[in-house]
């Protein structure tokens, strides 16, 4: 691509051929730049000063208001005590160990259930196109009105519980969503299902990029269905896999609203995420300090695994 | 299509086994379209169902006697915390915020993805992952700058007001809004951009400026008419994201008459005075759902193609 560039600037110096016309000229060929800069420019302040800014806050004893004198680490000290604050656990040790395993069954169920539903479709169904927007359509949803759908089927005066009574299986029992301990594995379960549709569709599209040859050549050398998946479909699918990962940690980490619609936080914060702690703290709680340095936190997890994604993807770009 | 064989045909050898097999299949992805189907079948039969017969009936059966009423009430009546005005504000407060605010990202994107592709120069690409970055960050980690921008900005609005007698809309929400959702969707609108203009033909560009075009008659005359695959899949991209977001909205207008519709949803499901009325909660949340869905019903096939055509190639 580097060489579409080059035969771009070789272009443009034909303006230097008339110099009465060069304020002009100069103005036309700065004219990329003067409408990028806007765009840059807020970047550059609204993300990136923020970010500092943010930094610089969660070294300062802010409370209700911004305050602007530095005192040092403490919020992160507290955040560190927190951390190991397990009994009872401390909002913050219960937002981490929720990340953790929302975190976990969220990517990977979804990864799993997204490439099995994928390999199913890629079968030669009939009604395939009927079968992909159903599966794909949640993601369409806000998580505010996906919590309230969730919210009430799986409310065990109302949805799920209720209804299986109905049908006589009255041993039947299923609170989660009322259970502290268990709280945080519904927003598994809704989240799972808002996005797992469009994880399908990534591996669906992988899976349709696959060169049918080496397909053909593996089957006439004799392999089953189950050792093709295994040994030469899955393996061509890692950049999916990947692109997937990204879609699904940064949806995992940035969730806020799923907990907030389906829990309301949970029985005394059960539910809460890091995200959530963060608003609570900031917003509610007047502990602007605090909260920034939990922001500051989340910012380096997602950075850590962003940024070297991003790294390798461009660099192969620009070869 | 691709050419493949399917592998599950081939492996099954007797007919017979083929037929399990594909009982299988179809069962699976039945019993799978159940499970996304149903929250959305509960909330939509619940919606058009009185509340005695939410209370003594079953979840999933149909509505006995169907009526509108619930409905009625969610987009006229239904209140948010102590206001009693139903959804309907805040639905077109929704809508002002959504519009301009996908039309203008779109069409900076559009531009940003142009010059970055087709008028390259020095640091072209570091400018790009700045750009791309801004699209992962937690914004939680830019959300109390911006309330404290937005908070000066709104007090020089009233400064403004009252010596011009014009605050600009400063102060504004749902201005500030379409300001917050136009910064912080800028890096996806470039990043869709950027990567299907990689791939047009830069001869034509070439071309049309050796005849003398300018920099923005390339783009009105040969770009824009060009776009219209990604054109769909950013406007969708951003008008999902943007009507669905929550955590802006809840941040910077989480109050008072100029809520967008996701805050006052969940203002109205957490309104506990009397009796909860499901029906009508669920109403209220259909009538939040529903542009977003019928534009993924509507466009949703060019959204996903254009996606995977950025998103797998990486």
């Amino acid at each position: 691509m580097s060489t579409v560039a080059e035969t771009q600037i070789k272009l443009t110096p034909e303006h230097d051929a008339h110099p009465g016309a060069s304020v002009r000229s100069r103005l036309q060929d700065l004219l990329p730049k003067i409408v990028l800069a806007p765009s840059f420019a807020a970047t550059i302040v609204f993300v990136y000063g923020f970010i500092l800014w943010t930094i610089y806050l969660s070294f300062t004893n802010s409370k209700t208001f911004p305050s602007y004198d530095i005192t040092g680490a403490r919020a992160y000290q507290r955040l560190w005590r927190w951390t190991f604050e397990s009994d009872p656990p401390s909002s913050w040790y219960t937002s981490i160990t929720n990340m953790g395993i929302f975190g976990f069954l969220y990517i990977l169920i979804c990864l799993a259930l997204g490439l099995f539903l994928a390999i199913l479709l890629d079968q030669k169904i009939r009604g395939e196109g009927v079968l992909r927007p159903i599966y794909l359509y949640p993601m369409a949803l806000s998580f505010i009105v996906t919590g309230v759908a969730w919210k009430w089927f799986l409310d065990p005066g109302l949805g799920l519980e209720q209804t299986l009574h109905q049908w006589g299986w009255t041993s039947f029992h299923f609170d989660w969503i009322k259970n502290k301990d268990f709280v945080i594995y519904t927003v598994v379960i809704a989240g799972v299902w808002q996005a797992s549709g469009f994880i399908m569709a990534m591996f669906l599209a992988g899976l349709r990029g696959i060169d049918g040859e080496i397909m053909k050549a593996a089957q006439i050398d004799g392999a089953t269905t189950f050792q093709l998946y295994r040994r030469i479909v899955i393996p061509l699918l890692r950049p999916v896999f990947l692109s997937a990962f990204i879609v699904l940690a940064h949806l995992a980490i940035k969730s806020y609203d799923l907990v907030v619609a389906l829990t309301s936080g949970g029985p005394g914060g059960s539910a809460w995420l890091p995200s959530n702690f963060m608003y609570e703290f900031t917003f509610k709680r007047n502990e602007m300090a605090v909260g920034s340095a939990s922001a500051v936190i989340m910012l380096m997890t997602i950075t850590a695994i962003i940024v070297p994604y991003l790294y390798s993807e461009l660099r192969e770009k620009s070869r | 299509m691709s050419a493949i064989t399917s592998p599950a045909r081939q492996a099954s050898s007797g007919m017979h086994a083929r037929t399990i097999n594909r009982v299988i299949i179809y069962g699976l992805l039945a019993l799978f379209a159940i499970f996304y189907l149903m929250p959305l079948f509960v909330m939509l039969v619940t919606s058009f169902k009185t509340m005695d017969e939410i209370q003594n009936g079953n979840m999933l059966s149909l509505p006995h006697a169907p009526t509108f009423a619930p409905w009625v009430k969610a987009w006229s009546e239904v209140c948010s915390g102590l206001t009693c005005v139903g959804m309907k504000g805040y639905f077109w407060n929704s809508i002002k915020m959504v519009v301009p605010a996908v039309l203008i990202s779109t069409l900076l994107g559009a531009l940003n993805g142009y010059v970055l592709t087709k008028w390259r120069f020095r640091g072209h690409t570091l400018v790009f992952a700045m750009m791309l970055f801004a699209c992962f960050i937690p914004f939680q980690s830019v959300l109390l700058p911006m309330a404290t921008i937005l908070g000066s900005l709104g007090r020089f609005g009233v400064t403004l007001q009252n010596a011009t007698g014009f605050n600009f809309g400063l102060g504004n929400s749902t201005v500030n809004l379409v300001f917050v959702h136009v910064v912080y969707g800028l890096g996806f609108t470039t990043l869709f951009f950027r990567n299907y203009y990689e791939a047009f033909p830069t001869e034509l560009i070439k071309a049309a400026q050796v005849d003398g075009a300018s920099f923005f008659q390339i783009f009105r005359r040969i770009m824009l008419p060009n776009s219209l695959p990604i054109i769909v899949v950013t406007v969708i991209y951003q008008f999902t994201n943007i009507w669905n977001d929550f955590l802006f909205a809840s941040a910077y207008a989480g109050s008072g008459d100029v809520m967008p519709m996701t805050v006052a949803l969940n203002n109205v499901v957490n309104t506990s005075t009397g009796v909860v009325e499901y029906n009508v909660n669920m109403a209220a949340a259909m009538i939040a759902a529903l542009p977003t869905l019928i534009v993924y019903v509507v466009a949703g096939r060019y959204f996903v193609r254009g996606l995977m055509a950025g998103a797998v190639k990486g």
